[in-house]
C-alpha cells in the first residue's frame, strides 16, 4: 500500500507538484497519466527517495520514505525515464551491482540474476555490453534491475518512450506480467497505453491531481453521453418513423452516402444504448430494412482527458482574471 | 558500500584508466629512482618519491574526473539514490574505489628500496616513511578530485578543475613566497579570499542573504582583529598557505620525519573534502 499526502514541490518558485494526495492499494497497475511537464516524473522520483519533497509525506508498506529511507527504498524497484545503466558493462555484470547494493543474500544473488533474466527475457545478450544493446533491450536491463530481490512496489517512468510500435507491445506485455506479481506503477502520456495496461488511472495535471478512478469509471463518469452509429438501406423518411417514440434517444444526425446508404448518429446514454440497440434492429427489420452496420461509439480517455485538463485550466484561468 | 566499491573497482580496470594511471605513476617513479638514485647516486628512495610527486598534478584529475560526473551525466546516479545505500556510503565506497587504484601500482615501487639496498647504503625506515606519506598524500589530493566531480556533469570540465587545483596545491608554496609578507599585504589577501569564499557560499547555496553575511562577518572580524593586533598580520598569509599546502606536510615526510599531526593533517582534509562531497551530492535532491 502506498500513501501520498499533501505532497509538494517546489523547484525555486516554480510549484512541480501542488498538494498531492492519493493511495494505491496492493496489487494494482496504476497510471499516472498527464501531460508533459505535468509533474508525474517528479512524483516518481519523490516516491522513490531521489528528490526531497517540500512539503507532504509518502509512505511505501508503511515506511515513510524521507524518514527510514533505506527500509522504503527496500520495497520499490525503480526505472527512471533514461534508464540509468552503465554502458561500459554487461547485464549481467551490472544487475550483479544492483543486487549487491540492495543487500541481497551473497548464495542467492546467481539464481536471482537467472531468474530476472529469463523473466525479461535477455538471456540472449546478458553478457554483451549495454552500450551495443538495442534500446529496447536496454529498457527491458532497466526493467529487470528494478525485479532484483522481489520488491514489493514497482515504479517504471514512462517505459515505453522511444521505442518501436513492436518493442512496445512487448514491453507492454512483460509489464502486464509484471502487474499480477507486483504493484505497478508507471506514467506515462499516451493514453491508449495506460488505458490498455492499467487497472486504474491518476490524470495529474500542472502538479495537482484532476481525477483518480478506475479506467471504466473514468469513462463513465466524465462522458455521459454514448453514441449509435448505424448503417441502413432505408431512406430518411423512413428512418425517422422508425425513430419515433423511440426512449432513451436524446438526438439523431442523418448523413446520405454515396452509395444511397444512409448513415445515422444517434446519442443515447449508457443506460440506454444497449436496449436501443435491440429495439432498433427489430424496428429496422420490421419495415423490411437492413441494418449494414450498427457501432457503438464510446467516449475514449483522450477525450475524456482533454475536457478533464481543459477544465481546469478555464478554472485557473478565470482565477488569474479575478 | 562494499557494492559501490567493488563496481567502482571493476569499472576502472575494465576501462584504460587504471592502466594509464598505474603507468604514469610507474614512469614517473621509474624516471625519479633513475636520475636520483642511478645516475646521481644518492642513497635516498625518498627524493626519487618527492620528484614523482609531480605526477600528481597529471594523474589525479585522470582517475578522479569521471567518478561522479559520469553518473550524473549518465543519470545513472538515480539508480544510486533510488537503492537502499546512503549517501555517504556511495561517497566512501567511492573514495575507497579511486584510493586503491591509484595505489595498487605502489604494490611495484614497494620493491624498489629493496632492490636499491642490494647496491648501497639504503636506510629503509625513511624510505618506506616516504612512501607512506606519499600515499597520504595521493589520498587527500583524491578526496579534493573526487569532490571536484561531485560539482559539475561533465568529465573534462571536472579535469579541467582538478588540474587548477593540483598546480594549485603544488605551487602554493612557491607562490606564497611572492605574495605579500606585510601585515597590510596579509590583511587584502584575506579579505580577497573571503569574498571569493562568499561568492562560491552564494553559487552552491543560491542564498545571497546568508553568503553577503557570511562575507561581510568575515571581512569585519578579519578587519577588527588587524586593528586590534596589526602585529599578527606579519607574514600571516604565506604561513597559513604554507600550513594548507598538502605537499608541505609531504616533504616531511621525505625529510625523514614522521610526525603523527601530519597524518591527522592528512585525514582531515580526507573526511573534509569527502563531507563537501556528500553535501554536494544531497543538494542535487534538494535543488
Amino acid at each position: 500500500m502506498i500513501e501520498v499526502k499533501n505532497l509538494t514541490k517546489y523547484y525555486g518558485d516554480h510549484k512541480a507538484v501542488d498538494h498531492l494526495s492519493f493511495s494505491i492499494q496492493d496489487g494494482t497497475v496504476c497510471g499516472f497519466l498527464g501531460p508533459n511537464g505535468a509533474g508525474k516524473s517528479t512524483t516518481m522520483n519523490m516516491m522513490t527517495g531521489c528528490l526531497s519533497a517540500t512539503e507532504g509525506s509518502i509512505s511505501i508498506c508503511g515506511f515513510d520514505i524521507f524518514e527510514h529511507p533505506l527500509e522504503a527504498k527496500r520495497m520499490i524497484g525503480y526505472l527512471p525515464e533514461q534508464p540509468p545503466l552503465y554502458f561500459e558493462e554487461t547485464p549481467r555484470e551490472y544487475l550483479r551491482f544492483v543486487a549487491e547494493a540492495k543487500k541481497l543474500p551473497r548464495e542467492s544473488i546467481r539464481e536471482e540474476i537467472e531468474r530476472i533474466l529469463a523473466e525479461t527475457q535477455i538471456q540472449d545478450v546478458a553478457d554483451r555490453l549495454i552500450k551495443n544493446l538495442s534500446k529496447g533491450y536496454k529498457q527491458r536491463v532497466g526493467i529487470a534491475q528494478t525485479l532484483l530481490g522481489n520488491p514489493k512496489v514497482i515504479i517504471l517512468d514512462e517505459p515505453t518512450v522511444g521505442l518501436d510500435p513492436l518493442q512496445v507491445v512487448e514491453i507492454r506485455d512483460l509489464i502486464k506480467s509484471l502487474g499480477k506479481k507486483h504493484t505497478v506503477i508507471l506514467s506515462s502520456h499516451i493514453l491508449s497505453e495506460v488505458q490498455n495496461m492499467c487497472d486504474e488511472i491518476l490524470i495529474i495535471s500542472k502538479g495537482s491531481l484532476i481525477a483518480y478512478d478506475t479506467a471504466e469509471n473514468l469513462e463513465k463518469r466524465m462522458l455521459p453521453k454514448t453514441s449509435i452509429e448505424l448503417l441502413t438501406d432505408a431512406d430518411r423518411t423512413e428512418s425517422e418513423k422508425v425513430f419515433k417514440d423511440l426512449e432513451g434517444i436524446d438526438r439523431t444526425e442523418y448523413a446520405e452516402e454515396e452509395n444511397g446508404l444512409l448513415r445515422i448518429l444517434i446519442e443515447t446514454t449508457p443506460q440506454q444504448e444497449f436496449s436501443a440497440r435491440k429495439v432498433l434492429s427489430r424496428r429496422f427489420a420490421k419495415v423490411n430494412r437492413a441494418i449494414l452496420k450498427m457501432d457503438l461509439v464510446k467516449a475514449n480517455l483522450e477525450e475524456i482527458f482533454l475536457e478533464l485538463t481543459s477544465a481546469e485550466e478555464e478554472a485557473t484561468g478565470e482565477e488569474e482574471e479575478v | 558500500m562494499t557494492a559501490v566499491f567493488r563496481h567502482e573497482v571493476r569499472l576502472f580496470f575494465s576501462g584504460l584508466t587504471a592502466y594509464v594511471y598505474g603507468a604514469f605513476l610507474l614512469i614517473f617513479v621509474g624516471l625519479y629512482m633513475m636520475y636520483y638514485n642511478l645516475t646521481a647516486g644518492y642513497a635516498n628512495f625518498e627524493l626519487a618519491l618527492a620528484g614523482a610527486s609531480f605526477s600528481f598534478i597529471i594523474t589525479i584529475p585522470i582517475i578522479t574526473m569521471r567518478i561522479i560526473a559520469e553518473e550524473k551525466k549518465q543519470k545513472t546516479d538515480q539508480l544510486l539514490y533510488s537503492l537502499p545505500i546512503s549517501t555517504t556510503q556511495i561517497v566512501v565506497g567511492k573514495f575507497l574505489a579511486v584510493f586503491l587504484t591509484s595505489a595498487l601500482p605502489m604494490c611495484l615501487v614497494v620493491f624498489y628500496p629493496l632492490l636499491l639496498k642490494n647496491y648501497g647504503n639504503l636506510y629503509l625506515p625513511t624510505s618506506y616513511g616516504a612512501m607512506f606519506g606519499y600515499l597520504l598524500t595521493a589520498a587527500a589530493l583524491l578526496s579534493m578530485g573526487v569532490f571536484l566531480s561531485s560539482i559539475t556533469e561533465s568529465q573534462p570540465m571536472a579535469a579541467g578543475i582538478c588540474f587548477a587545483v593540483m598546480v594549485l596545491n603544488y605551487y602554493m608554496v612557491t607562490l606564497a613566497e611572492y605574495a605579500a609578507s606585510s601585515a597590510f599585504g596579509s590583511l587584502a589577501a584575506l579579505i580577497v579570499i573571503e569574498v571569493l569564499l562568499a561568492a562560491v557560499i552564494k553559487h552552491m547555496t543560491r542564498n545571497a542573504v546568508l553568503s553577503e553575511i557570511f562575507g561581510a562577518a568575515a571581512a569585519a572580524a578579519t578587519v577588527l582583529l588587524y586593528l586590534y593586533k596589526t602585529e599578527w598580520f606579519e607574514g600571516l598569509f604565506p604561513k597559513i598557505l604554507e600550513n594548507l599546502s598538502v605537499y608541505e606536510r609531504f616533504y616531511e615526510f621525505v625529510d625523514g620525519i614522521f610526525d603523527y599531526t601530519h597524518v591527522v593533517y592528512f585525514l582531515s582534509v580526507i573526511v573534509f573534502f569527502l563531507f563537501l562531497t556528500v553535501q554536494s551530492l544531497e543538494k542535487r535532491r534538494y535543488n
